[in-house]
């Protein structure tokens, strides 16, 4: 095994010059949650709990932070639904437009975001349409819907229809066996799907940017905070979100790990 | 599809695919509908505008029908150097980006596969960033790295890397992880060198998990303009065409010009993917 080894620290050394790469301004940013400057959160001035006690504390961070989330869950939402159905008909179903349905949803996400954002823009300007969260949430959720697809999509293929025949020889109608059997079956792609969606819209700029007209997202909230100095609270907020979702992320983890030995002991 | 790759190892199960028309219908119709509303009529929208002419009263924002076709002549005029920085810096990052994510990629999904538990923390190290704000870490290499660096083609092409690293990485794992090492024994089995072996089998096998993370990090880099703002880790010297695009829509309002740049821009990502794809041997990705 170890002959064909990729040079043997080359490997090791390369990955973890770009772990580290990856890893030190998350640091960075947790770590200056924690500085005692006001607006101007660039140079360290000292430790100080004061941002943590009051993660409010700056004008608007809380407006944009709890806007972020109401576009996130709304955008998952509507996306996770139609994304899913999307995707049961791509795998399951032979029909006339199935390679120009898949390419009309592959095409979002091999679209630079900026295109997106003004296309968008250009059209709720024709329309006459207001920009605003409303306007955000219909941007969020186009290109979220790509994305619940391929993801729904790989779940879906991986399925074993002879259960839900079972279903079927035991009496249970069509119905029953997509609420009994398919839907919890998929459930786990549905769920990472989703997870991927909210956090896809959660820290959007670009496409948010075009869209939003005077609503703040908290992206967009560090973006035009960027140049006079990003207040603290801000970091405070992303490293309490960074600390939940990894810690959901490593229950994840674990539980699959855990199943694979389960499955491996059998 | 390429992308599928992103979605990881789930092996496919052989399912006849069934006709029932209306149940398609069902399923499909709400989708597209949003789709078509939402994607397909704003690019309809991009290309319209693109043609229209100023309005003579030369208010802000304001437009006449026209079909200007000149306007892209204009656009490629003023905005080449913009055009072609973007699509230097975004070749530039993909190279150096994936020089660096295939090691990583090669020691989470082959070197480490016998341990799950630390490829699982690898995993989640490699995901990490997704879960705090990009605009804030952009913000944190404008503070960690020397301020006479700021502003340079130097600073936006590491931050371009930076936030596409994991783009790369998760496909190109995905890909490696599927790899089967007996492979790999059988080569070595034969007498082939350890480099012989990698450019033989491990290369060819890992090349659709590296033709999509290329191209997820290749397409939004050439749009990026976060980066290279001034803001961030940009300065006036390394304007990308992202930025020409934001500053003509939303600042000048000059909106048939964000138009064309808008499809210029597709256009030539376009025209170098299919380029990319095709000498890739990878067609079948698409």
């Amino acid at each position: 095994m170890k002959k064909f080894s990729l040079g043997k620290a080359f490997v090791p050394v390369v990955g973890a010059v770009a772990l580290i790469y990856l890893l030190v301004p998350i640091v960075h940013v947790i770590v200056f949650s924690f500085n005692d400057a006001g607006r101007n959160n660039i140079l360290w001035r000292g430790f100080t709990l004061r941002n943590w006690q009051n993660p409010c504390g700056a004008p608007q961070v809380c407006t944009a932070f709890g806007n972020s989330i109401l576009i996130g869950v709304v955008a998952t939402v509507i996306a996770t639904v139609l994304g899913t159905m999307i995707a049961i008909a791509l795998v399951r179903y032979r029909f006339k437009f199935r390679s120009t349905v898949s390419l009309l949803l592959f095409t979002p996400m091999a679209t630079p975001e900026v295109v997106l954002g003004a296309g968008l823009a250009a059209q709720f300007l024709l329309a006459g349409v207001e920009k605003g969260i409303g306007t955000i949430i219909l941007a969020h959720t186009m290109f979220c819907i790509s994305y619940v697809v391929v993801a729904v999509k790989a779940r879906v293929a991986s399925l074993d229809p002879a259960i839900e025949e079972a279903g079927r020889d035991l009496y249970a109608g069509p119905g029953q066996v997509f609420w009994r059997i398919t839907l919890p079956m998929l459930m786990p792609g549905i769920i990472g799907a989703a997870l991927l969606s909210f956090a896809l819209s959660f820290d959007d700029f670009i496409i948010t940017n075009f869209n939003s007209g005077t609503a703040t997202t908290f992206p967009k909230f560090i973006y035009v905070s960027a140049l006079k100095g990003v207040p603290a609270q801000a970091n405070v907020l992303a490293s309490i979100v960074f600390v939940g979702a990894l810690l959901l992320v490593i229950i994840v983890q674990v539980v699959r790990i855990n199943n694979q030995k389960r499955l491996a002991a059998r | 599809m390429a992308f599928t790759a992103f979605a990881g190892d789930t092996k496919t199960v052989d399912q006849a695919p069934k006709k029932r028309g209306w149940i398609v219908l069902i399923l499909l119709a709400p989708g597209i509908a949003y789709m078509l509303l939402f994607f397909v009529a704003p690019f309809i929208q991009l290309a319209i505008t693109s043609l229209q002419a100023p309005a003579e009263s030369g208010g802000i924002g304001q437009y006449v029908g026209a079909f200007e076709f000149s306007n892209y002549w204009l656009a490629l005029q003023e905005y080449w150097p913009q055009l072609l920085r973007s699509f230097v810096y975004a070749i530039v990052a993909t190279i150096v980006g994936l020089a660096i994510s295939y090691p990583l990629a090669y020691l989470i999904g082959v070197k480490v596969r016998s341990k799950p538990m630390l490829q699982g923390i690898l995993l989640i190290l490699v995901v990490a960033p997704f879960f705090i704000s990009f605009l804030l870490r952009t913000l944190a290499w404008k503070s960690i790295l020397p301020s006479d660096l700021i502003g340079t083609h130097f600073s936006v092409i590491f931050g371009l890397i930076y936030n596409f690293i994991p783009f790369m990485v998760l496909p190109m794992f995905a890909s490696l992880q599927a790899l089967d090492l007996r492979l790999l024994e059988a080569g070595s089995d034969l007498y082939a060198s350890p480099v012989t072996t990698f450019r033989r089998i491990t290369l060819p096998l890992s090349i659709p998990g590296i033709v999509s993370g290329t191209l997820l990090s290749f397409i939004p880099m050439s749009g990026d303009y976060v980066n290279a703002s001034r803001e961030f880790l940009g300065g006036t010297s390394t304007t990308m065409i992202g930025n020409v695009i934001e500053s003509n829509f939303l600042q000048t309002q000059n909106y048939p010009m964000a138009a064309v740049l808008s499809i210029i821009l597709m256009a030539i990502i376009l025209v170098i993917v299919a380029t990319y794809v095709r000498k890739s041997g990878a067609e079948d990705l698409l």
